[in-house]
């Protein structure tokens, strides 16, 4: 197979990627590009709050796809490729953009779906209330769960979640999540 | 009871739970895959602290980052102040200090002050 790096390379420069990562997402990972991330940040000479919101929202994120890929045991190739992910982060004028991609189960799409169409409904306030309803709960647990990592990403930006589902095969779809966090906070 | 010093590291806050002085510290980054794993022997702790406490309990809190996972945990080590104030042996206070312009954590105090019912104090700090 040939590959067109340029052509990789091209798209992602059209885009502004900053990072970009595919493949099994383990803890130590996460640790490495949470620490280039900042530096990055911090280069950008950002505003701390800026910092704070898109590196939490950053955490929640790629805390999300370690979760979920957590979930998937490998015991064959299909399986072993439904333990890896993408995720990417970007930068234009007005936002940052986290993209995440993973695989997930074709049954739970529609429950999926319906949590953050809920979520995308909710104002500010509504957000806050849910929040504290699932962070009060017991069925929560530390483990994740309970989709308070949702709620708490839309919460701090203050903008949709974007998504889209793709088929892959009968078992298998390919999740994407896109999250903005503007960085033309207002004073 | 022996007390917990534990230092942080670039996921976890540093610990500082001294039976002798009534003094419960958490301070940092709390941003592990699995909280729980580290919030358990804190819970513990509290646990073994609530039979004996000091007449004055002083918890100070000044968070950086912390994440969902974490704020479950969080919250679980409030809810054993709560527990322990709640049985009127000591004079308790949790202070939540925030970055000033850090909203997002000034908000946070807010849903624990709002979920617990040990006096609450959130204090605004410069810039570090």
């Amino acid at each position: 197979m040939d590959l067109d790096i340029f052509g990789f390379y091209d798209k992602m420069e059209e885009s502004n990627i900053l990072l970009s990562f595919k493949g099994e997402i383990t803890s130590d990972l996460l640790t490495s590009i949470l620490q280039i991330m900042e530096s990055k940040l911090e280069n950008f000479e950002e505003k701390s709050r800026t910092k704070k919101k898109v590196y939490n929202v950053l955490v929640e994120c790629l805390q999300n796809l370690y979760h979920h890929v957590d979930e998937v045991t490998a015991v064959d190739d299909r399986t072993k490729r439904a333990r890896t992910a993408i995720f990417m982060i970007g930068k234009d004028d007005e936002n940052y953009n986290i993209m995440t991609g993973n695989y997930i189960l074709s049954e739970n799409i529609d429950a999926l779906t319906t949590k953050m169409d809920r979520v995308n409904s909710m104002s500010i306030d509504e957000l806050k209330i849910l929040y504290r309803e699932i962070l009060n709960n017991d069925q929560f647990s530390a483990k994740g769960g309970g989709g308070l990592g949702l709620v708490d990403i839309a919460r701090r930006t203050g903008q949709k979640l974007g998504y889209n589902f793709k088929e892959i095969d009968d078992e298998y779809s390919f999740f994407s999540l896109d999250i903005k966090v503007r960085h033309k906070l207002d004073d | 009871m022996e007390p917990i010093h534990i230092e942080a590291t670039p996921k976890t806050p540093l610990v500082n739970f001294d039976p002798l002085k009534g003094h419960i510290e958490l301070r940092g980054r709390s941003i592990p895959e699995n909280s729980l794993e580290f919030y358990k022997s804190l819970l513990d702790w509290l646990d073994e602290y609530g039979n004996d406490p000091q007449l004055v309990t002083n918890v100070e809190v000044q968070l950086e980052y912390f994440n969902t996972s974490s704020s479950k945990c969080i919250l679980d080590v409030f809810k054993a102040l709560e527990g322990i104030h709640k049985k009127g042996k000591t004079d308790m206070t949790i202070h939540w200090y925030y970055e000033e312009d850090d909203e997002d954590m000034l908000e946070a105090g807010g849903d624990y002050e709002a979920i617990v019912t040990v006096p609450f104090e959130k204090i605004a700090i410069e810039e570090e």
